[in-house]
């Protein structure tokens, strides 16, 4: 027994469509068995609130009377990139403001252009004859500029380490505040309700694959970078540690602060916390196998961060219920865990996601490529051209 | 005589040796503990309220500080910012009281006051600064 994409989304016009989050669909499928769970629910929401550095938007300002190309571009001190067109730019999240250091950067600015704040806009160029002007300094808001989208290289790991420090000291990581010997262990994802742990060979998430971002309908528009699915996985596919990654796109003028927000570790940068829903279509059986799968079965390694090199030491595999649980162990010793995406907040999420499918006003997409499964993960060495 | 209320944090080493005890008998002190967190072969803390002449007080500090014992001034009280917190729990790993937890129904971030010990290791973990101190 299987369902097409277009069987479900005539379920969802007709307002039949059965969806239940990541969560529910666990109890359900134990209840109810696989082959009744395949036939009955259509969709599945997974969801997932975590800080993504690799995140950043695309801006166009529109031109100024007499026009700039610009060639250096500054939102509230934040550098942006423009080496694209005269007044595209590049907003990178974690960029640091020239004035504020680690207290503002460029995950800032996109949350205060979607809050609707001012935003000085300051730029110089070198002046060309179509271009004369050679600096400008105005301020803008979201509304009153052109085009502004998220472009997210990197987003929603499909799973990934746990951080400890077996150092004498305390270190501050884009893990988080790290105590010594083995103080803390911090994790990210939201495990159990995380998209691609729930179609971990993605059959059903694909290039053109539309989604919840940040509360507007976004897209999967590549597969994200560092996408490394060859790793190891448990018998039941789901990789053990880093693996898959998406790129996402959407309209930043549709976005909403409750499913986006900036942030800072403290003494390691900015980062910018992204909030992702992706309907999973219920196609058959073999689907209801993958997405039952709970923090159990889902398991990560133990990485030491006080090692300040590539390859870092493991002290072996842990599974997300334990991780949950708020204490593992690390050689022996009791460590306390904490999570570094918000669960609470990607439940909402599927929730949100859910009630519109079901009230008709998110419908699935077939997607338009697939998702690579034999990309591997490639190291940077210091090499002359003659060792390439 | 003056009051002082200050966290000691005991590394692993010393958390086993009655160092307190001394307070009392070295110093003349009065002291009450308010809230303490020890575990043998764990970092150790403290709040404590020292009473008790002014000199006896620094000289009892200047001996801590000796022993390995780190002295801090214990803030007022510490305020979750309801309005700022994503309840990602990013701060719950390092609250050695366990104060801060994360609820295992509604997955949201709790804040029990009484196990607090005013040691402020939380302060610069909240990636969204939802973490203050009221001195």
């Amino acid at each position: 027994m299987s369902k097409t994409i277009e069987e479900i989304n005539e379920k969802i016009k007709s307002g039949k469509v059965v969806v239940l989050n990541a969560e529910e669909i666990i109890d359900y499928a134990a209840e109810h068995g696989v082959k009744k769970t395949a036939k009955e629910v259509d969709v599945v929401t997974t969801a997932t609130f975590g800080p993504m550095c690799s995140s950043g938007a695309f801006l166009n300002f529109g031109h100024s009377d007499p026009p700039i190309r610009m060639t250096k571009v500054w939102l509230n001190d934040v550098p942006a990139y423009t080496g694209v067109a005269a007044v595209d730019v590049y907003i990178g999240a974690s960029e640091l403001s020239e004035t504020e250091g680690m207290k503002y950067g460029g995950a800032h600015v996109i949350e205060d252009l979607i809050s609707r704040k001012p935003i000085k806009l300051r730029a110089t160029s070198y002046g060309t004859d179509c271009y004369p002007r050679k600096e400008i300094e105005t301020y803008i808001t979201i509304d009153t500029i052109n085009q502004a989208y998220l472009f997210n290289p990197r987003n929603a790991y499909q799973n990934y380490n746990v951080a400890t420090n077996s150092s004498n000291r305390t270190i501050y990581t884009y893990m988080g505040k790290l105590l010594p010997h083995f103080g803390n262990a911090n994790f990210s994802t939201s495990g159990q309700l995380s998209p691609l742990i729930n179609d971990p060979y993605y059959r059903t998430i694909g290039i053109g694959t539309r989604i919840f971002l940040a509360s507007t309908e976004g897209y999967v528009s590549w597969y994200g970078t560092q996408h490394n699915p060859t790793v190891e996985r448990t018998a039941k596919g789901v990789p053990i540690g880093a693996a898959g990654t998406l790129a996402v796109i959407g309209n930043l003028k549709e976005m909403s602060t409750d499913y986006l927000r900036a942030c800072t570790f403290h003494r390691y940068g900015v980062s910018i916390f992204i909030g992702i829903g992706i309907p999973i279509p219920v196609i058959d059986e073999e689907m209801v196998e993958f997405l039952r799968v709970k923090n159990e079965d889902i398991y990560t390694e133990i990485i030491d961060y006080s090692v300040q090199r590539r390859n870092k030491p493991s002290y072996g595999k842990v599974n997300y219920a334990e991780l949950r649980s708020g204490k593992i162990k690390i050689n022996g010793k009791s460590v306390q865990t904490a999570p570094m995406s918000s669960y609470y907040k990607a439940l909402e999420i599927s929730n949100v996601l859910k009630n519109r499918i079901k009230g008709g006003k998110f419908s699935l997409t077939k997607f338009a490529a697939p998702i690579p499964l034999d990309e591997k993960l490639r190291n940077l060495d210091i090499l002359s051209k003659e060792e390439l | 005589m003056i009051k002082k209320k200050l966290v000691l944090s005991f590394p692993e080493k010393i958390v086993t040796k009655p160092i307190t005890y001394k307070l009392v008998k070295e110093y003349n002190l009065e002291f009450n503990i308010l809230r303490a967190e020890i575990t043998p072969n764990m970092e150790g803390k403290m709040l404590i309220e020292l009473k008790g002449d002014k000199s006896q007080v620094d000289e009892a500090v200047k001996y801590l500080t000796q022993a390995g014992v780190t002295v801090q001034e214990a803030a007022k009280d510490i305020i979750i910012d309801k309005n700022l917190c994503i309840d990602c729990g990013a701060c719950t790993s390092i609250c050695i009281t366990q104060a801060l937890t994360l609820d295992k129904k509604t997955h949201k971030l709790k804040f029990d006051k009484e196990k607090c010990i005013l040691c402020e290791l939380c302060l610069d973990c909240c990636p969204v600064s939802a973490i203050k101190v009221n001195i």
